[in-house]
């Protein structure tokens, strides 16, 4: 480990590291615009200069330099100072003095180090240069005089997207960053080049001229458009979310967040569900609580009632509504909305046991019925990761479009029960592997892929796709039948919590009640709509795929008649003459920690260890199409939001369209 | 500096350039550049396949050549690798021109040492052809560019004309080699001075004299 001295403080910094690193490990502050943790090292902005002796007597980009013994560090010379003021001017030379209208304002890189490190005056009297917007997409927007060339987001697109969209064209001062023609960037993580950005020359689109940085407030939330459990901060400025940006967790989403989890926030204020409804001769019309509350009381449920968990809902939610069900009688409780009905008697065996962070460490990858890019754009940035580390993959379902070579093996998922032979080599020769089961194959190829997981050493995994369903299965929302046991009980009241992917028509002699926040499938079924509160406008707890617990906070408040979830249930017990035992939200939480005490708690739940294989087991079935047909699209929020809709008809379908009109 | 960006993306362009192609030699020309790399890293045969792609169009076109995007892409697709990487390239280096250049792509260094030794007389003598800066002459035989140091200072001026130098020029033997190239003749290239063979001091050496002959130990006369 080698020893420098930083500003005549000695310190020993890790081997490999940079001098830009070891000055961070001394507590100074090195100005940077190229320079990104999680990205290659680029070297060309030049802003973190510092002296190094030994060396040429001249300043060094510390970013690029490695840090060797005895190294003596300065970055509070002179010569520093001089240096970081003659970069700073250099780039500003051609930066338009554009700040109070640039939506970067408040939040711009350059912004914040020309005030500390530049000179505060300009020299410069000559013509800037301007160069012209670029088209990069319903997401993206460009106003490219005010790019400085860090070329952050070519970098991030090659190395992290993987989707090479992103260039640059051109020499020296021409040098334009641009997409090839101008084509829109068509990934899922291409909204993050905006995080990168350290100036005002990506933007985003849907938030451009909405607010101002410092004038939204910040709430630390969960990303419930899949079931990675990305750490987003919702910022909200009244009762609107104006937008929501990725938080830093090295074990979930690095820095990262897919385009629906970032972009899908302007749904929640279109289509919402802001009174109660009831369903008359003439379709739906408002009521009073009271009214809709007695009209479910009417219908006397007793404990032929039963309660479906949406996707979108949180652990107390589900909660609140279990406690409301067994104080009727009735255990009648679900959260595979579609029909799934895998076993559930062990946690750990629908679980995704390597963690993100460990996936990493994978030489060998066999992934059946997923297409991860779209169910989880983080997860796959993960294996993208494994992949240049030397991984090999291999996918049994339709094609679709990895990142990374893969090897396709068919869609017959009785594959797996011959495989060729290079691919057990490649798991048996691998230290650390993993076996990762989509959605779509769990039917088929549940226990065998658990069998070759034991055979091979591997880590099992289960990718699910809702954000609910780790917490749900926890709180045990699952029949051994699956949703044919509901159907078959034949509830006389069905609940239904924001569940707008399931299939309404077995229910039609039950009163069907929608818990739920936006008008889609599920209220336009419904008898009874009760307004809630989406996932921004109530506290509540998420387990992702990987088991993780975590705790999302209020944002706003819901907007019209809607209230928080569990007060409705809260209130409709009373309405049924039950008790459920709890009045406030904290109470709720208590009773639902004493139930389930991993969710008290938040990090890795411990599922214990996983069943034993049988290794007889066979897979079988087809894997014909994924579950999702639209990545843009996939929950009522997502819907709701007219970003989501441009993007899917532009991104998704803006080429069927082109050539239906050529 | 010129005008890098590439020539606008129309569908006359995809219609002429669409079906591009490397000829039968072409092919064998590019596979022999691929081939000079290790398996796996055939992208970095780039630059020769763009040249070669370029020398093409060029004799399609009997001009010097040019890249226009349907062939980028064809490159792009040939090794495998994202368009955007090749275009990136094409557009740095000057040797590839984005644009469509006339049968011979007349080059003037302008850079200090040949502006010092006459470049701007160069230029006028082209102008006074009917050539200007970027753009290809009406005969379609001459394009203009001005470009910056090509690495012949020593025999300063010097213009590039397609693939040949002509070195140590004055504006009257500039105007004889464009005439002999517009009568199809292959002008004498490198240095124009008589009994000069490439950089040497005009009227013999100047230093190292006793080298000229036979091999000279000067090591005794190190003071």
């Amino acid at each position: 480990m080698p020893k420098v001295t930083v500003d005549g403080q000695e310190i020993e910094v890790p081997e490999g590291a940079t001098v830009l690193q070891a000055c961070e490990l001394a507590g100074k502050e090195i100005p940077r615009f190229c320079y990104h943790e999680r990205l290659s090292i680029a070297g060309n902005c030049r802003m973190c200069l510092v002296e190094v002796k030994p060396g040429p007597p001249k300043p060094q980009a510390s970013c690029a330099l490695p840090a060797t013994d005895g190294q003596e560090i300065r970055t509070d010379s002179q010569m520093v100072k001089t240096a970081r003021e003659g970069v700073m001017e250099f780039l500003l030379i051609n930066h338009p003095l554009d700040c109070p209208i640039c939506d970067q304002g408040g939040e711009c890189d350059l912004q914040d180090q020309s005030v500390a490190y530049g000179r505060g005056a300009t020299r410069y009297e000559e013509n800037k240069r301007a160069v012209t917007e670029k088209y990069m997409g319903p997401l993206i927007k460009t106003v490219m005089t005010r790019c400085i060339h860090c070329t952050r987001c070519v970098r991030f697109s090659e190395e992290i997207a993987g989707v090479d969209e992103i260039g640059a064209v051109g020499r020296g001062e021409d040098m334009q960053i641009t997409t090839y023609l101008e084509q829109a960037a068509e990934h899922e993580l291409s909204a993050n080049v905006i995080d990168l950005c350290p100036v005002g020359a990506l933007t985003s689109r849907p938030y451009a001229f909405e607010a101002r940085p410092w004038e939204l407030k910040k709430t630390l939330s969960i990303d419930v458009s899949d079931a990675v459990g990305a750490n987003i901060r919702l910022d909200s400025r009244g009762r609107e979310v104006m937008r929501a940006l990725p938080r830093v967790n090295d074990a979930v989403n690095e820095e990262w967040l897919s385009d629906k989890g970032r972009y899908m926030v302007d749904g929640l204020s279109k289509r919402r569900l802001d009174k109660v409804f009831m369903r008359k001769k003439d379709g739906l019309k408002p009521v009073s609580w009271d009214e809709a509350f007695k009209a479910i009381a009417k219908a006397k449920p007793g404990k032929d009632i039963a309660a479906i968990a949406g996707d979108l809902v949180d652990c107390e939610t589900m909660f609140a509504a279990k406690a409301l069900l067994k104080a009727c009688g009735s255990s009648l409780i679900e959260g595979r909305q579609t029909g799934m009905d895998y076993d559930v008697s062990n946690l750990a065996a629908v679980n995704f046991n390597s963690t993100f962070e460990g996936l990493e460490q994978a030489k060998a990858i066999l992934i059946v019925g997923s297409h991860i890019r779209w169910e989880a754009p983080l997860v796959n940035v993960r294996i993208r990761k494994a992949v240049k580390r030397g991984a090999k993959v291999f996918v049994v379902g339709p094609h679709w479009d990895t990142t990374y070579p893969a090897e396709f093996l068919g869609t017959d998922l009785a594959v797996l029960n011959d495989l060729p032979g290079h691919i057990a080599d490649a798991f048996k020769g691998a230290e650390r592997s993993a076996v990762i089961v989509g959605g779509g194959a769990l039917k088929g190829a549940h226990g065998k892929a658990l069998a070759l997981a034991s055979e091979w050493g591997a880590d099992f995994n289960v990718l699910h796709f809702s954000a609910a369903r780790m917490g749900g299965l926890m709180l045990g929302f699952a029949q051994k039948g699956g949703m044919n046991d509901i159907v078959v009980a034949k509830p006389k009241v069905l609940i239904s919590l924001g569940a707008d992917e399931m299939n309404f028509e077995p229910f039609a002699d039950s009163l069907k009640v929608y818990i739920g926040h936006h008008g889609d499938k599920g209220a336009h079924a419904a008898d009874i709509i009760l307004p809630a509160a989406s996932f921004a406008e109530k506290d509540g707890t998420y387990v992702n795929t990987e088991g993780r617990v975590q705790f999302a906070e209020k944002a706003v408040f819901a907007p019209g008649d809607a209230r928080e979830d569990w007060t409705i249930l809260r209130a409709l017990a009373d309405a049924l003459g039950v008790s459920v035992g709890f009045d406030t939200f904290a109470q709720l939480q208590s009773a639902m920690i004493a139930e389930v005490p991993a969710l008290g708690e938040e990090g890795l739940a411990d599922y214990g260890a996983l069943p034993k294989a049988d290794a007889k087991t066979k897979a079988q079935g087809t894997m014909g199409a994924y579950p999702i047909k639209d990545f843009y699209l996939t929950n009522p929020i997502a819907r709701a939001s007219a970003v989501m809709q441009h993007c899917s008809s532009e991104l998704l379908h803006g080429g069927e369209l082109a050539e239906a009109a050529e | 500096m010129a005008d890098r960006s590439p020539a606008p993306d129309t569908p006359e362009l995809r219609e002429r350039w669409g079906a591009f192609e490397f000829t039968e030699s072409y092919r064998a020309k590019a596979d022999r550049a691929i081939a000079r790399y290790p398996e796996g890293r055939q992208r970095s045969a780039v630059m020769p396949l763009l040249d070669l792609a370029q020398r093409q169009v060029g004799e399609e076109t009997d001009t010097q050549g040019w890249l226009p995007l349907p062939v980028i892409e064809y490159v792009a697709d040939y090794l495998d690798m994202p368009v955007i990487r090749v275009l990136e390239v094409a557009s740095f280096y000057f040797m590839y021109n984005m644009k469509p250049v006339g049968k011979y792509h007349v080059q003037v260094c302008g850079t200090t040492p040949c502006m010092l030794r006459g470049s701007d007389g160069l230029i006028e003598t082209c102008k006074k052809r009917g050539m200007s800066k970027g753009h290809v002459s009406e005969d379609g035989l001459w394009t203009l560019t001005e470009v910056e140091c090509m690495g012949n200072c020593a025999t300063a001026p010097m213009v590039q004309i397609n693939d040949d130098n002509y070195e140590d020029l004055t504006p009257e033997r500039l105007d004889e080699i464009l005439d002999e190239l517009a009568a199809g003749k292959q002008p004498k290239t490198g240095t124009q001075i008589e009994g000069k063979h490439t950089s040497e001091p005009e009227g013999g050496p100047t230093t190292l004299r006793e080298m000229v002959d036979a091999n000279h130990d000067y090591r005794g006369e190190w003071k």
